[in-house]
C-alpha cells in the first residue's frame, strides 16, 4: 500500500498496463506531454513515447472512432475526452459507434476501448465543464459505466476496464483528482467491474451513492450517527451494468433507501434504482425510496448559486432524517 | 498500366454480381419480401466498387456505408451470408443483427457499414492507425458518399489521418445526391477531393463510371499509402440509378437526367472496351452474366431456406464477455 492521489493512481493505472501490454496506447487532447489537463496522465508520455502517447487535435469525434478502429484491429487503446461534457461532441461515436458496433455485426469483433473522462460540479465551471452525465451513458446498451471515488478504485476499475475486452467509460471525477488514499501496489490489483461495495455498514437506512457524492454520503452518515441514525453506505462503482444484489441486501437489513447523486434528478441514475427496488424489492420497503440529486437545471458559474445546484452532506443529512419522522 | 485478361475478367464478374444482387433485390424488395427499410442500392455504381477493392490486398481494410452492398461484394463476400442477412436470417453475417446496412465480413477485413452519413471515417483513422503501429503494412479504404463531406467527421478524420500521414485511401463515390438534395445546392467549393487537398493530401476527381479508371487511380493512392506517404482522396462521379432507397420515387430529378446516366452505364461501357479489345466476347459475357444470375439465384434460395434467429438469443452479441 502507498499513499497516492486519485490522479497519480490513474496515471499508475495506465503505466502499469502499458506496460503489461505493449498493444495499449492513449490517445487524446494533451495526454503527451502536457501530462493532461488534470495532471492524469502524467509521467506517461516520458515513459511511453510519442507512438504510444498520442496528442490528438481538438477532434473528439476522430478521437473516439480512431479509437475503435484501433481496437477493432488489434490494439488496446484508452481514448480520453477532456471533460464529460465533451462527449456531446462525440455522441454518435460513442452511442451509435462504439457501443453497437459488435452487437451489429453479430459478435464478428471485439472492442477492447476505454474512453477515460472526468465529470462533476463544484469548482464553479459552469455549465458546460461541471455534468454528471453518466445516466446517459448508463442508457445505452453496449456500454459499461464506471466511476471511481477512491484513489484504489480509480487504480483498480481503470485496470479492470483497460483488460477488458468490452468498451468500458471510466468517468473520473475533477475534484477527486487531488484527494489521497492507500492504493495496493500490486500490478494485479483489480476492481471488478460490476460490484458495488458497503463502505459504511449500517442498520437503520440505505444510502447508495457514487464518486465525490460518496464522500458527501459518508459525512452526513457521521453527522447522524449522533442522531441516533445509523446509515449503510454503498458505493456503486459501477453505473451499468448496476449491482442490484448489493442494493437489494443492504436494504433486506435496513428497510429504507436513499439514492444520492450528483447528476441531475430527472431520469437519473436514481431514477433507475428506485424503478428497479420497485419491481424487485418493493416488499423490503418501510418507507418510500428518496432521491438526492443536483436541481434540474444548467450548473450555474456563481459558487452560491452551484452550491445550491448540487447535493451537500447538509442537504443529504437533512434528506434522510425525513425519512425517520 | 498493364492489366491481365484475368484481372479484366475478375472485375468484370464482379460488376456482374454486384449489379444482379442490387437488381433482384429491388425486386424482392417491392415483391415484400425484405423487412425493413427499402435497401439503399447502388446500381449505376458497380465501378467504384470494383475499381477500388480490385487495387486492395486481402490484409487492407474497407469501411463501407449504408449504401454498401456492392463494396462488400467487390471486396469478396459472399453472397448467402449477405442476403440472408437482408432477410434477417440466422445465417447472415450478422445473424439478423445489422441487415442491410451494416453488413460486414471482418474475416475480410470489411471492419463495418454504417449507417451513420460520416459515421466511419474516424475509425478508419484507426485501422490505420493501428496498421502502422503493429507493422501490418495494410491500407484502408475508407468509402462514404458526396453528402458525407458535409459533416463534421469528414474533416476531422481527413485532417487527423494527414498530420499522421496515415495510409488511408478516401473514396467518395459522387453520386450527386444526399437522399433528395442535389449537391449541387449543398457543397460548397468546386470539390469533395479539392476538400482534401485543403489538408495536403493528393486529390483525384474522376469518372467513376470508368473501372478501368478508378482502378488506376486507386492503385496510385493504395500505393501512395502503402509507402508511408500518406492518405489520399478519390472523389469518384457517378450516379445512383434508383432511389436513395428503392421506395424513392425521385421527384426531385428528371427522366431525361436519369436516362443520360444510364447512357454511361459503367457495365455498358466496360464490356466495350473488353469487346473491341478482344479481351471478352459476347459468349464469354454470357457466361459471366449467367454465372451472376445463378449466384443470386443459389443465394435465394439459401436465405429463404435458412432459419430465423431465435427471439430468446435476443441479446446475444451485446458484450464478448459477461461479467
Amino acid at each position: 500500500m502507498a499513499e497516492m492521489t486519485y490522479r497519480n493512481a490513474v496515471a499508475q493505472a495506465i503505466i502499469e498496463e502499458m506496460q503489461r501490454d505493449p498493444n495499449v496506447i492513449i490517445m487524446g487532447e494533451d495526454v503527451g506531454r502536457f501530462g493532461g489537463a488534470m495532471a492524469a496522465t502524467k509521467g506517461v508520455y516520458e515513459r511511453f513515447g510519442p507512438k504510444r502517447v498520442i496528442d490528438t487535435p481538438i477532434s473528439e469525434a476522430a478521437i473516439i472512432g480512431a479509437a475503435l478502429g484501433a481496437a477493432l484491429t488489434g490494439l488496446r487503446p484508452i481514448a480520453e475526452i477532456m471533460f464529460v461534457d465533451f462527449t456531446t461532441c462525440c455522441m454518435d461515436q460513442i452511442a451509435n459507434q462504439v457501443a453497437k458496433v459488435r452487437y451489429m455485426l453479430g459478435g464478428q469483433v471485439r472492442v477492447p476501448l476505454v474512453i477515460r473522462t472526468q465529470g462533476g460540479a463544484g469548482k464553479s465551471y459552469a455549465a458546460q465543464h461541471s455534468q454528471n452525465l453518466e445516466a446517459w451513458f448508463a442508457a445505452v446498451p453496449g456500454l459499461r459505466v464506471v466511476m471511481p471515488a477512491t484513489p484504489a478504485d480509480a487504480k483498480g476499475l481503470l485496470k479492470s476496464a483497460i483488460r477488458s475486452n468490452d468498451p468500458v467509460m471510466v468517468i473520473e471525477n475533477k475534484i477527486l483528482y487531488g484527494g489521497k488514499g492507500e492504493v495496493p501496489d500490486s500490478n494485479e490489483y483489480l476492481v471488478p467491474i460490476g460490484k458495488a461495495a458497503v463502505v459504511r455498514p449500517g442498520k437503520n437506512v440505505t444510502v447508495v451513492s457514487h464518486s465525490r457524492q460518496l464522500f458527501e454520503s459518508l459525512n452526513a452518515a457521521n453527522t447522524l450517527a449522533a442522531f441516533g441514525i445509523d446509515c449503510e453506505v454503498i458505493d456503486l462503482k459501477t453505473i451499468s451494468p448496476l449491482d442490484m444484489t448489493t442494493i437489494l441486501t443492504s436494504l433486506e437489513k435496513t428497510g429504507r433507501l436513499i439514492v444520492v447523486e450528483e447528476g441531475h434528478k430527472s431520469f437519473g441514475v436514481g431514477a433507475e434504482i428506485s424503478a428497479r427496488i420497485m419491481e424487485l424489492g418493493f416488499d423490503l420497503l418501510e418507507a418510500p425510496v428518496v432521491r438526492v440529486a443536483s436541481v434540474d437545471t444548467p450548473i450555474p458559474f456563481s459558487p452560491v448559486l452551484e452550491k445550491a445546484t448540487i447535493p451537500n452532506s447538509d442537504s443529504i443529512a437533512s434528506a434522510i432524517k425525513k425519512m425517520f419522522v | 498500366m498493364t492489366i491481365s485478361k484475368q484481372q479484366h475478367e475478375h472485375m468484370l464478374r464482379q460488376m456482374l454480381r454486384v449489379r444482379h444482387f442490387e437488381e433482384n433485390l429491388y425486386q424482392m424488395y417491392l415483391a415484400k419480401q425484405v423487412p425493413g427499410m427499402s435497401p439503399h442500392l447502388s446500381v449505376g455504381q458497380e465501378a467504384v466498387a470494383v475499381g477500388v477493392c480490385t487495387a486492395l490486398e486481402e490484409k487492407d481494410y474497407v469501411l463501407t456505408t449504408h449504401r454498401g452492398h456492392g463494396h462488400v461484394l467487390a471486396k469478396g463476400a459472399n453472397m448467402n451470408r449477405m442476403l440472408a442477412e437482408i432477410l434477417g436470417k440466422e445465417t447472415g453475417y450478422c445473424h439478423g443483427r445489422g441487415g442491410s446496412m451494416h453488413i460486414a465480413d471482418v474475416s475480410l477485413n470489411i471492419i463495418g457499414a454504417n449507417g451513420i452519413v460520416g459515421g466511419g471515417l474516424p475509425i478508419a483513422v484507426g485501422s490505420a492507425l493501428s496498421s502502422v503501429y503493429l507493422n501490418r503494412n495494410a491500407v484502408t479504404v475508407c468509402f462514404f458518399g458526396d453528402a458525407a463531406s458535409n459533416i463534421g467527421t469528414f474533416h476531422e478524420a481527413l485532417n487527423m489521418a494527414a498530420i499522421w500521414k496515415l495510409p488511408v485511401v478516401w473514396v467518395c463515390e459522387n453520386n450527386q445526391y444526399g437522399l433528395s438534395t442535389s449537391i449541387t445546392d449543398t457543397l460548397a467549393g468546386a470539390s469533395v477531393a479539392g476538400r482534401g487537398s485543403a489538408y495536403g493530401m493528393p486529390g483525384y476527381t474522376i469518372d467513376g463510371n470508368d473501372v478501368l479508371g478508378v482502378y488506376e487511380t486507386a492503385v496510385k493512392a493504395v500505393n501512395h499509402a502503402r509507402n508511408g506517404n500518406g492518405p489520399s482522396i478519390i472523389e469518384a462521379k457517378t450516379y445512383r440509378w434508383y432511389g436513395h432507397g428503392a421506395s424513392d420515387n425521385r421527384s426531385y430529378r428528371t427522366r431525361d437526367e436519369e436516362n443520360a446516366w444510364k447512357a454511361k452505364c459503367p457495365i455498358l461501357k466496360y464490356t466495350d472496351y473488353l469487346a473491341k479489345n478482344g479481351i471478352v466476347s459476347q459468349t464469354q459475357f454470357d457466361v459471366m452474366e449467367k454465372q451472376a444470375q445463378q449466384e443470386v439465384q443459389d443465394a435465394i434460395k439459401f436465405s429463404n431456406e435458412s432459419p430465423l434467429p431465435s427471439p430468446d438469443a435476443v441479446c446475444d452479441y451485446i458484450f464478448s464477455e459477461t461479467l
